[in-house]
């Protein structure tokens, strides 16, 4: 049986009392959790008969250090935020989870041990974002060159002048990472 | 060569330029005779940074760039995209927007003419992998009449940048209709004629059965999706399941995997997935037909709400300031679920946008299931996975 954001958050909640909800303007949903915790509550997901989330559609990485502050007088992050979009097929409900990571040290433990495709994904965050995944067998860059420096998705990224000995800037060019004026 | 004298492995490298890695791959194999031991795929050949430029680019740019994520199904990445965003516009009063019933309609029936025809070079270059090169031409040619009616209404034979966030670029092109309606006659003909051919071939059907088989647990926890997750036994599609756009108002069948290779078939093995995709093919025209029979006749008016085909200057202005918050939205692609996750800080660009790619996620599941394989099953095994390099890298 498909299960509310509400319901779902409940269950969390009794087991990990730490968890937290958020929510977006637009009205997206999401529970946060400690990065500590996500691989047992990963594991919790997965295999709580009445939750049962065994899919992982998609994680994705977020730096939140341009993000403007959603209240006034709320405080700004600059952490790196880990989203994992999960379904599951039998109940059909699905459910938006957050893993904050700082900035300076950001480590998370990995979840491929319960989704297999969390593997890769991973990789991925690691190559543009930087996020270091703790317990992942083969943590390196993915899309990226081995030798590549530095996380281009990081909102505070440089891109490189030259790379392997080749110029990559050319004249009158700037690379300053945003939108383009 | 490395010789690693304990084992007399060889690690072989395959790709990136091979021909059965349609595109640019390279997979890492370590060989023990004929048997391969390990497989490390290794991906990032067609980072082009699309995601990066997704922050640079204004909302209603980007529409280009999803046609070059997956370039055999850009209609489909159109429309994944263009959803997502409506769905990011739809949650607040003032940008919402009334798409056209006839730019809904003319959106599925493009969809599902881009499944046909991306399912067209699918099936043809496996058969073409496994040697059997006049299958390939059968369905390559039949892809070009698809082509000639998307280059009719919108120029483009590859990358369409057809749909926009409100609807459409332009209506559809006169007498298009009846177009597509005798190429459906013609294809559904040249699909009978194809799996005459060669579906129950011996020699094919004997190279694909029992090769490669994916459990259901395996499909689901390494994030197969679409045809290679169905072809696993797993009854779900999106279209059907979670419906976008207007899909609930058409009937059609999910064809999933049930060891059709016969007696020497095992469910979710390389012949089912090849099944699958044959039978989502006459699906698709069962759904292409009824678009047909239900679409409403082109008014001539671009915004109006039933017989136009987009709402461009309540777009543009929505697009100024749009709500701040996520969206994670799910399209059912011919390769697969293509999830657009994208996140608004309420500028005209987009703060984050993320694409997750069913090609992507199918290369996770190599370096389990390989192993144990022939180095010619792997060929078996990449092209019945269908995937396509620059949706892996994007």
């Amino acid at each position: 049986m498909a299960l509310s954001f509400d319901a779902i958050f409940a269950k969390v909640q009794v087991r990990f009392p730490a968890a937290g909800a958020g929510s977006a303007p637009n009205g997206a949903r999401w529970i946060e959790i400690q990065a500590a915790e996500a691989l047992v509550v990963a594991d919790f997901l997965k295999h709580d008969p009445d939750l049962s989330f065994d899919s992982l559609c998609c994680l994705s990485g977020i730096d939140l250090l341009k993000f403007p502050a959603t209240e006034k007088d709320g405080p700004t992050s600059d952490a790196l935020v880990c989203a994992y979009d999960l379904h599951s097929l039998g109940h059909r409900h699905e459910l938006r989870l957050k893993v904050s990571a700082p900035r300076d040290r950001p480590v998370v433990p990995s979840v491929e041990s319960v989704w297999g495709v969390a593997g890769y994904f991973e990789r991925e965050i690691y190559d543009l974002l930087g996020v270091e995944f703790r317990g992942h067998h083969d943590l390196r860059r993915i899309l990226t060159p081995q030798d590549w420096v530095g996380h281009p998705l990081r909102k505070d990224y440089s891109y490189p002048e030259t790379y392997a000995g080749v110029e990559l800037k050319r004249e009158g060019q700037t690379f300053e990472s945003g939108p383009y004026k | 060569m490395n010789l690693d004298r304990e084992g007399d492995y060889i690690t072989l490298s395959m790709g990136p330029h091979h021909p059965a890695t349609h595109g640019v791959l390279r997979l890492e194999v370590t060989t023990d005779g004929e048997v391969i031991r390990a497989c490390r795929p290794d991906i990032g050949y067609l980072h082009r940074s699309i995601e990066k430029i997704g922050e640079c680019l204004e909302w209603y740019q980007f529409v280009p760039y999803t046609d070059r994520v997956d370039y055999v199904c850009s209609m489909n990445s159109n429309h994944a995209w263009v959803c997502a965003v409506e769905s990011l516009l739809s949650s607040s009063e003032e940008t919402r927007l009334a798409i056209p019933e006839r730019a809904e309609y003319i959106r599925i029936l493009f969809a599902e003419l881009n499944r046909i025809s991306s399912h067209m070079v699918g099936l043809g270059s496996m058969t073409m992998d496994m040697g059997a090169f006049t299958p390939f031409l059968h369905a390559l040619s039949q892809r070009e009449f698809i082509n000639d009616i998307f280059e009719k209404t919108c120029g483009a034979r590859l990358t369409y940048n057809y749909m926009c966030v409100g609807g459409l670029v332009r209506d559809l092109h006169a007498g298009a209709e009846d177009e597509i309606r005798a190429m459906l006659k013609g294809l559904e003909k040249a699909m009978i004629d194809f799996n005459r051919l060669i579906s129950s071939n011996n020699i094919f059907r004997a190279r694909l059965a029992g090769v490669a088989a994916v459990s259901a647990e395996d499909a689901v926890s390494y994030g197969l999706v679409g045809p290679n997750l169905r072809g696993s036994g797993v009854d779900f599609d999106l279209r059907r399941d979670k419906p976008y756009g207007i899909y609930e108002r058409f009937q059609f069948d999910v064809p999933v995997g049930k060891a059709y290779a016969g007696a020497d078939g095992r469910l979710g093995d390389c012949y089912d997935r090849y099944v699958v995709r044959l039978l989502e093919v006459l699906e698709s025209i069962r759904i292409c037909r009824q678009v047909l029979d239900q679409i409403p006749p082109a008014s001539g008016v671009e915004d109006d709400p039933v017989g136009g085909w987009c709402v461009a200057k309540a777009a543009q202005k929505a697009l100024r300031k749009p709500p701040v918050g996520e969206v994670y939205f799910r399209c059912e692609n011919p390769r697969g679920e293509t999830g657009y996750h994208i996140v608004s800080d309420g500028t005209k660009f987009p703060y984050r946008v993320k694409i997750r790619t069913g090609s992507f996620t199918a290369m996770s599941i190599f370096e389990k299931l390989v192993p144990g394989l022939m180095i010619a099953d792997l060929v078996a095994l990449i092209g019945s996975f269908d995937i396509v390099l620059p949706e892996v890298d994007r």
